[in-house]
């Protein structure tokens, strides 16, 4: 009787394993599902010109996300090339000059502190300290000094995105294959001539991918963006310009859409945001897999 | 350019200094970076950090005082719901993932976990408010703990996959030729021997999802009320910031400060659990 139970106990756990492993899978197709059928009325409604228009103006039934589509895409760029150098100077310094060691580790610890702030401190913060300095630069220009928009959103961005691509590209520069280097040393390259035109190069698509990754957690980033970007719906004018990107005008404008359209038309972008980001990963994870292998 | 030029060596080797230069420089200006960070934190929120701020709820506009107890009960309700869900379904992945290492089905699943990492925070929250929040027909800390749950799974499932390979074939074996059922082995055996690491996933799993609000906006929302029901809305320690980090009123910003500071510690916390214990926790033969 009991050895019965035991196989029955056994037969359950098994199959409750591979239930709910296939269901990550499944989960995925359902949030594609979902998404899809909830923004059906606003690719009725909007058609394709919902990616190009230019007026959001949800009181008379316009919707084009094509301001929030530049917002978006010039906040991540900005704070991918601003975040770049030091990204991969912190992942240099850690993976080829200082990979092992006390206060290597100590530092790889303090720039992982970076990741355990979270991003609506990030805003809290950058409201506070970083928008009035970017105030102050915006009145040498002339420019109007709000101190939130794009390039602030960026700054913040930046410092949020280099914990995120130091560990990859750390990762991917310290497989390097050591006969590599050794060779280049034995014909008396410096260290320098090493990285650049040995790691740097055979490192490349696992370094592109490693920025890849991250334009993808730029692109969905929320909450700092939010509060810093100045939430305007108007096209921005140049890189200080108040703007919107697709994941903040979701937090904002959600709760509060009124209509059906409305709804669907900011869970559209949430649709978009999805697609965008999954292609990003299954690319970049691609890409660094082949890269560490 | 021939072996005696000194010239162009020495011009090389003046490149590799200011090249190690930029690397030093850079990388100290990230550390700098976080130290600005925290020692803001630390010199607005320590000033906030006072018995009100632990034990009264929020007071209505330009009366003074008031506090984040609501916020911090409603945190801790949806971030223990959360991993309460969160927990027994990855390592279940986990352990599967483990099992099934090379077969063509763990890879596909891998990268599913992969992609559920890298999808917006914000999106999930749309998600869970359509399956959730609309048909139950309102906002809830439950629909909230869902949504971080979701969050949740990637680091419990890799943790537990990555511990679960380190344990040797020979211990499984062994408990299998004793005539222990695949269900003892696992229960007895593997996730024993590699509680550690399990555990320390469930810890970088909650770090990640204790400051989110993002999801949370369309799924727990926010109640300034004392709440202690999961099918009420709730207000969290995250919503609370971002609801007064932009407010005019010096008083709210104040426990906005505090609020920050008590997260980050928090948070902080356990990444250093994480962190002094990451060796002693390893699996090792």
């Amino acid at each position: 009787m009991k050895n019965r139970w035991r196989i029955l106990e056994n037969k359950i756990f098994v199959r409750w394993l591979t239930i709910v492993s296939l269901g990550t899978m499944v989960l995925l197709l359902l949030f594609f599902i979902t998404l899809f059928v909830s923004s059906w009325p606003a690719i009725k409604a909007n058609g394709l010109g919902f990616l190009w228009g230019k007026t959001w103006d949800p009181v008379n039934n316009h919707y084009g996300m094509y301001p929030f589509l530049v917002g978006t895409l010039i906040t991540s760029f900005l704070s991918l090339i601003i975040s770049a150098p030091f990204s991969i100077a912190a992942a240099l310094f850690l993976g080829e000059y200082y990979p092992k060691g006390v206060i290597p580790g100590i530092f790889r610890n303090v720039i992982d502190l970076l990741a355990a702030i979270p991003s609506v401190v990030y805003g809290f913060w950058g409201l506070y300290t970083v928008a009035p300095i970017v105030s102050k630069i915006e009145l040498a220009f002339h420019l109007p000094a709000p101190g939130v928009g794009i390039f602030t959103a960026s700054l913040v961005l930046s410092i949020m995105l280099v914990p995120y691509s130091v560990s990859l590209i750390r990762q991917v520069i310290s497989m390097t294959p050591v006969n590599l280097k050794e060779a280049a040393y034995a014909l008396g390259s410096t260290r320098t001539e090493v990285i650049t035109k040995v790691i740097i190069p055979s490192n490349i698509s696992g370094i592109s991918a490693g920025f890849l990754l991250s334009l993808g957690r730029a692109l969905g980033e929320t909450m700092a963006v939010t509060i810093l970007i100045g939430n305007s719906p108007a096209l921005p004018h140049n890189i200080f310009s108040p703007s919107y990107t697709m994941a903040s005008v979701i937090a904002n404008e959600f709760t509060e859409a009124v209509g059906e359209v409305y709804t669907s038309s900011l869970i559209e972008i949430g649709l978009l945001l999805f697609v965008v980001t999954t292609i990003i990963n299954l690319i970049g994870r691609l890409i660094i897999k082949r890269a560490i292998a | 350019m021939t072996p005696f030029d000194i010239r162009g060596t020495k011009r090389r080797q003046i490149k590799d200094r200011i090249f190690s230069g930029f690397v030093w420089a850079l990388t100290f200006s990230c550390l700098i970076v976080v130290f600005i960070i925290l020692f803001y934190l630390f010199e607005k929120g320590i000033g906030s950090i006072n018995w009100a701020l632990f034990t009264k709820g929020p007071k209505p506009v330009g009366e003074f005082g008031g506090g984040i107890a609501n916020a911090i009960v409603g945190s801790l309700i949806v971030v223990v719901v959360a991993a309460i869900i969160a927990i027994p379904l990855g390592i279940s992945v986990g352990i599967y993932q483990a099992d099934n290492r090379g077969k063509r089905i763990a890879e596909r699943i891998a990268v599913a976990v992969d992609v559920l990492q890298g999808i917006p925070s914000i999106v999930i929250g749309i998600v869970i408010y359509v399956w959730i929040v609309k048909p139950f027909g309102g906002f809830s800390a439950i629909s909230g703990s869902i949504a971080l749950a979701i969050m949740m799974l990637p680091p419990v499932i890799k943790s537990t996959e990555e511990t679960l390979l380190l344990i040797p074939h020979t211990l499984k074996e062994a408990a299998l030729g004793l005539g222990a059922s695949y269900y003892h082995t696992v229960r007895k055996i593997l996730i024993p021997t590699g509680m550690g690491g399990i555990l320390g996933g469930c810890i970088i799993g909650v770090a990640r999802i204790a400051g989110e609000v993002a999801p949370l906006l369309f799924t727990a929302f926010g109640n300034p009320a004392m709440v202690f029901s999961i099918f009420k809305p709730v207000d969290t320690i995250p919503k609370v910031i971002f609801a007064y980090a932009s407010s005019p009123y010096e008083d709210w910003q104040r426990i906005a400060w505090g609020g920050s500071l008590i997260l980050v510690v928090f948070i902080i916390i356990l990444n250093t659990i994480i962190k002094l214990f990451e060796n002693k926790w390893k699996v090792q033969f």
